[in-house]
């Protein structure tokens, strides 16, 4: 039996300032799949989270030669769990942490939906999965930015989404609440959940991660996570450069997809 | 002890008992109490305490084709308004979507070119008393047509920011993660015009009857006061209308007693709570001076 793709890309290309962040970038992530993102400072791996959240929009037509607007991005999970970057979110709002992970039901209640006695019981279990009981009514503001981020955890799981997107979750966070948020991250593999993660420890994704995907603003490599994380193809990543051409010639490639490495 | 009683009685309630003038102001002041400082709180929480000095300018163009149509007809001169404030925030909203300006940047250059055209039709056809009166109505001139504007849409904004609370609040909040989770229809500009289109509704409600310095400082005074007192958003918006409700209530009194402009003066004592709770408030000087102690976890 095939396993069903949770996310298609085909072709996909994302500009800001009509300078691709993203270019030409193809393949699937499998339903159910565990896979990390990684490559070096602006290569585009935010903004491939983001494209998939569907907050920001792919470039129209393929380039020059003007072909008709293709479908770039097909998501099939209709519930989509997205962590940003911490920095995103205002901590100076005055939000309790009980109603910060409750927000994770919205989903399920929107803008006026009760939110039921079992949906209360799951946003205290979340808190106490994270370790966080005895937070419920203090302010976000109060919290270190490591508890922050177990927060934004424990309203992931109270979200109960069939795709997670990840973007940095262990960024400025120490080693024994890292390993605590692993685990979660590793239970949603378990129950076959799709998760996609941004990370910039190797280690940590060779011993956790199956799958990879290597990016330099063009795709280097993506697969199983041995075949992706060679010396080779880091190597190449790493010489990819930074670069934002003012002058840089208009892309022409065809709707077909990159050959990859 | 009856000496202590009329005295009393003349001070806080035979004003509004032997007058009328006196009670509708106050019933239009308490109204709009109720309405505006909440609002206030959500735009000091955004940041955007100064959008109500703002949009109470970029009303005016409507206010003046208003006032052009049928003379100083109340409704007229509402309607045009509100529909220039709608205008104006609805075209900042677009810019700050489709565009790379921020939606204080969108704003500011939009209102600035409806003052401009305001201010073009005011000193075209009216004269320089009208302009003033428009500008700086009178709590203690409010009539009935004006009380039921400024009723009515203190009504209706209660309503309406109990129903969009929820949204408003993630909004504010976290707007990333509201684009990530809301359907279609739930999308953060969704609950940003609508909380701009009630700022613009009391903005022109207050400005009408009350004049625009009343209407911008009960919204925003109470609410910047109110955020000191309290850590949890609920309190901070009852604790901010009461504020604005007190200061209308003393305002009042004191500009019957010692013969003052009443809106100035309603602001004046907004203005006295505000440096009151800046002295005394937990999240005020005094507290913090005071402490010197700490706990141990």
């Amino acid at each position: 039996m095939v396993t069903p793709a949770a996310v298609t890309l085909s072709n996909l290309t994302v500009s800001y300032q009509r300078h691709p962040a993203l270019h030409h970038i193809s393949g699937s992530f499998l339903a159910g799949s565990l896979s990390a993102v990684v490559g070096p400072n602006g290569s585009g791996k935010s903004t491939l989270l983001k494209s998939i959240a569907r907050l920001v929009p792919p470039d129209k037509g393929n380039g020059a030669s003007g072909q008709a607007r293709t479908l770039q991005i097909s998501v099939t999970p209709r519930r989509i769990g997205y962590l940003a970057q911490v920095a995103e979110l205002d901590k100076t709002f005055p939000m309790t942490v009980w109603d910060c992970v409750a927000l994770g039901c919205w989903t399920g209640v929107g803008a006026w939906g009760a939110v039921t006695v079992a949906m209360r019981d799951g946003i205290d279990g979340a808190l106490h999965g994270v370790g966080l009981q005895g937070f419920e009514d203090r302010n976000i503001g109060s919290l270190s930015s490591g508890q922050m981020q177990r927060v934004l955890f424990a309203r992931l799981l109270v979200q109960d989404a069939d795709l997670i997107l990840l973007d940095e979750p262990f960024s400025a966070i120490d080693s024994a609440t890292s390993a605590a948020l692993l685990t979660f991250i590793l239970q949603w593999h378990r129950q076959g959940r799709t998760v996609i993660a941004v990370l910039h420890d190797d280690a940590l994704v060779r011993t956790h991660f199956p799958d990879s995907m290597l990016l330099a603003r063009e795709l280097v490599a993506w697969g199983t996570t041995a075949d992706v994380l060679t010396a080779a193809n880091l190597a190449r990543a790493r010489s990819m450069a930074e670069a934002w051409d003012e002058s840089a010639a208009v892309c022409d490639v065809n709707a077909m997809a990159k050959p990859l490495a | 002890m009856s000496d202590l009683a009329a005295w009393g009685w003349d001070t806080l309630f035979a004003p509004f008992a032997d007058f009328a003038f006196m009670r509708r102001a106050l019933v239009a002041t308490l109204a709009l109490a109720l309405s505006a400082a909440p609002l206030g709180v959500f735009l000091t929480l955004r940041r955007m305490s100064l959008l109500g000095d703002a949009l109470s300018h970029a009303v005016l163009p409507g206010v003046a084709i208003g006032f052009m149509v049928s003379g100083m007809s109340l409704t007229a001169m509402a309607v045009g308004g509100v529909l220039a404030g709608m205008l104006v925030a609805g075209m900042a909203g677009l810019v700050t979507r489709f565009t790379a300006l921020k939606e204080d940047a969108s704003l500011a250059a939009v209102y600035l070119v409806a003052l401009a055209l305001g201010v073009t039709l005011i000193s075209g056809h009216g004269t320089q008393l009208d302009l003033l009166h428009i500008l700086f109505g009178s709590a203690l001139g409010v009539d009935t047509s004006g009380l039921l504007l400024v009723a009515g849409v203190a009504s209706v904004s209660l309503v309406a920011l109990a129903a969009m609370y929820r949204g408003l609040v993630l909004e504010s909040f976290d707007p990333v993660y509201l684009a990530a989770v809301a359907s279609p229809g739930q999308r953060g500009w969704v609950w940003q015009q609508g909380f701009l289109m009630l700022v613009v509704i009391n903005l022109v409600a207050g400005f009408q009857t009350l004049g625009t310095l009343m209407a911008v400082g009960l919204m925003m005074l109470p609410a910047v006061s109110a955020r000191l007192w309290h850590d949890h958003l609920g309190a901070q918006l009852i604790n901010a209308s009461l504020q604005a409700a007190l200061s209308g209530t003393v305002g009042l009194l004191l500009s019957y007693h010692m013969d003052t402009p009443s809106g100035p003066t309603i602001i004046g004592c907004a203005g006295a709570l505000y440096f009151a709770s800046l002295l005394f408030a937990p999240g005020g000087w005094l507290p913090r001076w005071w402490t010197t102690t700490h706990r141990v976890a």
